[in-house]
């Protein structure tokens, strides 16, 4: 069988910035998938082409077999591409219930009482059920990333692209996120996490990429792409990654 | 998609645990016998007043509808429209013409509805080409456009405007009173459309896309899709609205049926009210038609007063009257929201609770 979603040379630059440098990539069904690497590598935007948010300058994006290059991020998400935003973008003025209802309806084209429990289930997964009624835009920032996973979960996502996720929360939030996310994969979801919280990456993932300069510049089994040569030395000099427990 | 199927475990759904869906926002049983109410007391307001009231009642039935179709524009699917006199324009014109070729002009008002509809079809391939300041402009260019071409036309009396003929064989109190009923049934209409679009699947994607494009995008949302329609249905109101204006002022002229001086009073209306809120516009019209029946014979002050308030409201009331108002009370009149509520057996049982592991509050400390 065809891998569930294949990159093929991927370019795309912002004015003189190249973000994307020929990048290619094969994501097997059910696979969890980490991917690293310094601010300003090109990761946000590497899940804006494969959600459709950014049109590549030249490659293609096939996802399940089939060229979706043109297809609209709605449309994608429909055929079973799930995302989160690093910034989550809660719907404000609705609850937080509604926020996932809309997802289970169009996302994941249920109706009605099935929608409702969709949208239910997704928020009882991710600890939101008791805030079901809350405003969306009253929610702290845990609980807006939950909602953002919730979101992206009541779509029915084949896979599911967390950007983030971990940012910003405290260690044992980590750790109940970490057992989300493990607990979709066990389901046959394939996950693609983009994470600076680089701990809670190798709770959940058997494979790990590093992006830098737009292209990838290491791919394998995550302690040995951490501790190679080439991503060893694009972090010189910083503490962004923080691979204490490693060494 | 076999993950969707591993998303529903069954106990979500009738579990002891179980919770259920509900529309929104204390459904009071007295809200519907109210609204009721409401358009029967309206209905036999031409016993009660003077011809003269009820012509301001058509004129604030006018002005309501088409803010309403404004809101579901600008205030949910994100399209600042300030050419929806395109329609009104196009509405009053379809009811000149229908009684020049001997049509009765009060049954001609749903046809002039939705000839003003099918005229948005190309309009809005047009002006959707466009976005956010853009898209305001193409759609005033578009209704200028509009106005001139229409003005152009001799037979329905150019520039000067045309008369509509055929309401002679009525008696002043007869017309008066059928000029009346119809506004308030478009305006009953108009919001009832508005409220049952707002609670159906393409209400939920509209409330999303009013508060994040993005996102309703990334939910899988068919934004385009939803923006025709409104565009369609806001075409429609205004277009009623526009057979209103012609038939109870016996009289069209171009330079005021296409005037922008309509998107600035819906604009303000909406604005005052709350934007994205159903009760907005209602509110809005109110103050609006309360201000100037109070303030009109003050020449000046009356337009500085209103402005004033405007820019009151735009500063610390971003969100309107209503809008702000129905954040500190959690009320709507209108609800199109959903609630979450314990189900049944949890409810009659919660000692029974106790000792269950409860799945919602797993994650929380």
């Amino acid at each position: 069988m065809a891998a569930l979603l294949e990159l093929a040379n991927i370019s795309k630059r912002f004015g003189g910035v190249v973000v994307a440098d020929g990048i290619s990539l094969m994501v097997e069904r059910g696979a969890a998938v980490g991917i690293v690497g310094p601010n300003g590598a090109g990761k946000t935007t590497l899940f804006g082409v494969i959600s459709g948010d950014v049109r590549p300058d030249g490659g293609s994006v096939v996802f399940d077999g089939a060229r979706i290059n043109r297809l609209d991020p709605g449309a994608r998400c429909r055929l079973g591409i799930g995302r989160t935003y690093q910034v989550p973008k809660p719907f404000e003025r609705m609850n937080v219930f509604e926020n996932v209802l809309i997802a289970a309806q169009q996302g994941g084209r249920q109706r009605g009482a099935s929608s409702h429990g969709r949208a239910i289930a997704s928020l009882e997964r991710c600890g939101l059920a008791e805030r079901a009624n809350r405003n969306a835009g009253s929610l702290g920032l845990l609980d807006r990333k939950r909602l953002e996973l919730a979101r992206a979960l009541a779509t029915g996502p084949r896979l599911l692209l967390l950007d983030e996720v971990a940012g910003g929360l405290t260690e044992p939030e980590v750790r109940d996120l970490v057992a989300v996310v493990r607990s979709i994969r066990d389901e046959g979801t394939a996950v693609i996490w983009i994470e600076h919280v680089v701990r809670a990456l190798l709770d959940a993932v058997e494979r790990l990429l590093c992006l830098s300069g737009g292209t990838f510049i290491a791919d394998g089994e995550p302690r040995q792409v951490l501790e190679s040569a080439a991503v060893r030395e694009v972090y010189l000099g910083t503490d962004e990654l923080a691979i204490e427990g490693i060494a | 998609m076999s993950a969707a199927s591993g998303l529903l475990p069954q106990d979500a759904l009738d579990g002891p645990g179980a919770l259920r869906v509900r529309r929104s926002a204390r459904p009071s049983g007295w809200l519907v016998p109210l609204a009721l109410g409401v358009v029967v007391l309206l209905a036999f307001m031409p016993a009660i007043v003077s011809t003269g009231d009820t012509s301001l009642l058509i004129n604030a039935f006018v002005l309501l509808t088409i803010s309403t179709m404004w809101n579901l524009l600008a205030g949910y699917a994100g399209m600042v429209s300030i050419g929806q006199q395109a329609f009104i324009g196009l509405g009053a014109y379809a009811v000149v013409v229908g009684a020049i070729n001997g049509m009765e002009p009060f049954t001609v008002i749903p046809i002039a509805a939705v000839v003003s509809a099918l005229i948005a079809v190309p309009i809005s391939m047009l002006v959707f080409r466009t976005k956010g300041g853009y898209f305001a402009i193409a759609t005033w260019v578009v209704a200028s456009a509009a106005q001139l071409v229409i003005s152009s036309i001799t037979s329905i009396g150019g520039g000067t405007g045309h008369p509509v003929p055929g309401l002679s064989s009525l008696s002043p109190t007869q017309f008066a009173d059928i000029s009346y009923w119809s506004a308030l049934a478009v305006v009953v209409v108009a919001l009832a459309m508005s409220y049952l679009l707002l609670r159906s699947r393409l209400g939920l994607v509209l409330a999303a896309v009013r508060d994040d494009e993005d996102a309703a995008r990334a939910s899988g949302a068919r934004v385009v899709l939803a923006r025709h329609v409104v565009f369609l249905v806001a075409a429609l109101g205004c277009g009623a609205a526009g057979a209103i204006l012609a038939v109870s002022q016996l009289q069209v002229e171009p330079a005021s049926a296409f005037s922008v001086q309509w998107s600035a009073e819906i604009i303000f209306v909406t604005l005052i009210g709350g934007m994205g809120t159903m009760e907005g516009p209602i509110i809005g019209t109110v103050i609006y038609f309360a201000l100037q029946q109070n303030l009109a014979q003050h020449g000046a002050w009356y337009l500085i007063i209103v402005g004033a308030v405007a820019v009151v409201v735009a500063i610390w009331l971003p969100r309107g009257l209503w809008g702000t108002l129905t954040r500190r009370l959690r009320f709507e009149f209108f609800p199109v929201g959903y609630l979450v509520a314990p189900g049944r057996r949890e409810a009659r049982a919660p000692a029974e609770r106790g000792p269950e592991p409860q799945p919602a509050a797993a994650g929380d400390r």
